[in-house]
């Protein structure tokens, strides 16, 4: 199972250290973590995808909130939100034609082109990662050179349903 | 009017404002701002012989007062020095401040000379730590840590304070309030949930109780007799819950686990409700997890969010402080007093009562046994870690709350002689015994020069088997009996006694044992008795890693 959640943190140094420090110390596995401030300086929101059991994801929801730096943690699967990731893709050029293709698939998978080299294409994509996954497959044949993803950063979406903290949860 | 005063004054000031009792500690070249404000002070500073000496002390001073214990220690080495006591007191929740120093904020990173990275070493064995890089943050620091330290699950706060911060100057406040907005811990359990497992409770035939350091914790031992009394249900406790149910009550089952009573183990794989008060269902407990307490439904009441669910599924889960949720339960709580399965219990209890062999040899349980009467069930003990900590457990009878002091879940050896004086200084009208081991007393034996210097008079017995008697059990039983470097050669602990200033009494023979127990309770000095027991005694019953509860060795089958 995979869970995307949503941490509210104090914006002060070594608070990165303590989520991460968690996740290693009681073998939780972490699939992406985005963090960036908020538009209140004093908050980061940090972005989790994790995944485990249903036991695991609920002790990694509980240990995150027990972490006096965690100002709330929710829990954005049981909610509706959009998600997104930015990703670059380096490819090889190996043929005459294969630049046209790229940048004709580019184009369909509403990707820009990055950067334009003799040997190389570096698409940009922004999507959910379904979407960022497929793009990938078709550009596998020619080849990857390299590929940079942030990690997904997720929000809930205009309150059809309030998400629940933590704390609620309990209750 | 406020007046301007630098860091290590404001420290100083604001563990005052905190009405800190004692301070253990050692000082070092990055904390010397800090203990020139401690020489003008009034604040009682207890000097130990080692750091890790400093922690478990205020570690025992809390347990025995319930007060957060405070140690100091310099930067580096100093720091390092407590890492044990923290991680000690951190897996039994129990309420610390510990400030260390640390090289002056520009050199941190650099390698600096006896610097660590101490708030990173704590991370995971603290409840929360600090640095404190700008003096006009240190009082609200203090304030915050003092809270954490002590509300929710308690737990070990650090400080770690540059040198040249305790040397800048700023005003001082003391705030009043502490607003921490990630941390507001739940006191008051759900009143559905509350309903719910009362009506588990009413309708159970075969409850059983199971209380941890919680109940201690929380101050809820009165609750829990009225609550166990109320409901007639046997009670059994953890290692950390001895004492918050009286052992000669006789809804009492003793302790649990491993090395529990076999009516207590029975009795939790007979259950048809288990009621897990301030108790975490540790490994040492539960035996077997996919088999402990088949038949039971299980209502949880812990503080801590993350305890719950965490290893046993559990039917009814209330989070809150276990006072509040009892005090709750008591109101609308009502079980009709069903006979048929206290007798059971009462008859196994008379059937299969824990024993030893009764001969003329000095057994180290005869030794608690006297102990336990020579102080009339009253005194404070504090134990090390192995064979004489679970025969502490098993044979003296504790009555009451904070009167055992004992590392259960981190299991450090080394912890009870300085505990017991840490307790000591708490309780000072108090009876302390250390019950030790010759393996767990040479760990921390520097500590008698500060028992003894700042006559702190306290009682040590070790249980001397000159063997590691838990390790060298495990391998008799488990190991072909290939003792493998835990036969110890140890040196003359009465002399060592001596040395120190202190008494040293040896007992080899078991008419030997009353009278000196008699004797260093009358001798107002720190007195080490070197009680040369049974080499090969073991700890019975015994559950085998990884084995159902009820599959013990040395008990009822």
């Amino acid at each position: 199972m995979r869970q995307t959640i949503s941490v509210l943190v104090e914006n002060h140094p070594g608070v990165l250290a303590r989520i991460s420090g968690l996740f290693s110390a009681r073998g939780f596995n972490i699939d992406s973590l985005a963090v960036g401030e908020t538009e209140d300086p004093s908050v980061s929101r940090m972005t989790i995808v994790a995944e485990g059991d249903e036991r695991t994801l609920e002790q990694i929801k509980k240990q995150l909130n027990k972490l006096i730096d965690v100002i709330t943690v929710t829990d954005l699967t049981k909610t509706k939100f959009i998600d997104r990731e930015l990703i670059l893709i380096k490819v090889g050029i190996r043929a005459q034609n294969d630049r046209t293709k790229i940048i004709e698939i580019a184009e369909t998978m509403k990707a820009n082109v990055a950067d334009l080299g003799l040997h190389t294409i570096t698409i940009e994509a922004v999507g959910e990662t379904s979407h960022i996954d497929d793009l990938i497959e078709l550009l596998r044949q020619f080849g990857i050179k390299e590929i940079v993803r942030t990690g997904k950063i997720a929000m809930e979406t205009e309150s059809r349903e309030k998400p629940k903290t933590i704390k609620e949860e309990e209750e | 009017m406020t007046t301007k005063m630098n860091g290590a004054r404001i420290l100083v000031e604001s563990l005052k404002k905190e009405n800190v009792g004692a301070i253990f500690g050692y000082p070092g070249g990055q904390a010397l701002p800090l203990f020139d404000a401690l020489y003008h002070s009034d604040l009682k500073f207890y000097l130990v012989r080692h750091e890790q000496g400093a922690a478990h002390a205020a570690d025992g001073y809390a347990r025995a007062t319930g007060k957060p214990g405070v140690c100091i220690a310099t930067s580096g080495p100093g720091a390092t020095n407590l890492v044990t006591g923290i991680a000690t007191a951190y897996m039994d929740s129990i309420p610390m401040v510990a400030i260390t120093g640390q090289v002056k904020t520009f050199m941190i990173g650099n390698d600096a000379f006896q610097e660590a990275d101490i708030i990173g070493i704590t991370r995971p064995i603290t409840k929360h730590n600090y640095l404190v890089k700008d003096v006009k943050d240190l009082a609200r620091t203090v304030k915050e840590a003092f809270h954490i330290a002590s509300t929710g699950r308690p737990g070990p706060v650090l400080i770690d304070l540059p040198s040249d911060v305790q040397l800048a100057e700023t005003e001082f406040h003391y705030p009043e309030k502490v607003s921490v907005r990630g941390y507001k811990p739940t006191y008051c359990g759900h009143p559905g949930q509350i309903k719910r497992a009362v009506k588990m409770v009413s309708e159970s035939k075969r409850p059983v109780i199971y209380a941890g350091g919680g109940v201690i914790l929380s101050g809820a031992a009165k609750e829990l007799k009225e609550f166990a009394e109320k409901i007639n249900s046997p009670v059994t406790m953890t290692l950390l819950g001895l004492g918050s149910f009286p052992g000669n009550h006789e809804l009492s089952l003793g302790m649990l686990g491993m090395h529990g009573t076999g009516y207590a183990n029975h009795a939790v794989q007979n259950c048809d409700l288990l009621i897990a008060i301030g108790a975490r269902f540790d490994d040492r407990v539960t035996g077997k997890i996919d088999e402990f307490a088949p038949h039971a439904k299980v209502i949880h009441i812990d503080i801590d969010p993350s305890a719950i669910s965490k290893s046993v599924a559990v039917d009814v889960p209330i989070v809150g402080d276990v006072k509040c949720v009892l005090e709750e339960f008591l109101k609308i709580v009502h079980r009709p007093h069903d006979k048929e399965w206290t007798e059971k219990i009462l008859e196994w209890k008379q059937k299969h009562p824990l024993n030893y062999k009764m001969d003329d040899r000095l057994r180290p349980q005869y030794v608690i046994q006297q102990i336990c009467e020579a102080t009339k069930g009253e005194a404070i003990i504090a134990t090390d870690v192995g064979q004489h900590q679970m025969w502490t457990a098993q044979w003296y009878n504790f009555m009451r709350p904070r009167e055992l002091l004992s590392s259960g879940g981190l299991g450090t050896m080394g912890y009870g002689f300085p505990a017991g004086i840490g307790a000591k200084v708490g309780k000072p009208g108090s009876e302390v015994f250390v019950i030790s081991g010759d393996g767990s007393i040479q760990m921390n034996i520097q500590e008698l020069a500060t028992a003894v210097v700042n006559k702190i008079d306290i009682k040590i017995a070790i249980l001397n088997n000159s063997y590691l008697g838990m390790v060298r059990q495990w391998q008799e039983l488990f190991y072909g009996k290939r003792y493998s470097h835990t036969k110890l050669e140890n040196p003359d602990f009465v002399k060592i006694a001596e040395a120190y200033g202190a008494v040293g009494i040896r007992i080899s023979k078991k008419e030997e044992v009353r009278p000196a127990i008699e004797k260093a309770m009358r001798t107002k000095n720190t007195v080490v008795m070197d009680f040369i027991v049974e080499p090969e005694e073991n700890v019975y019953p015994m559950v085998p890693a990884g084995k159902r509860l009820d599959d013990m060795i040395g008990s009822m089958a």
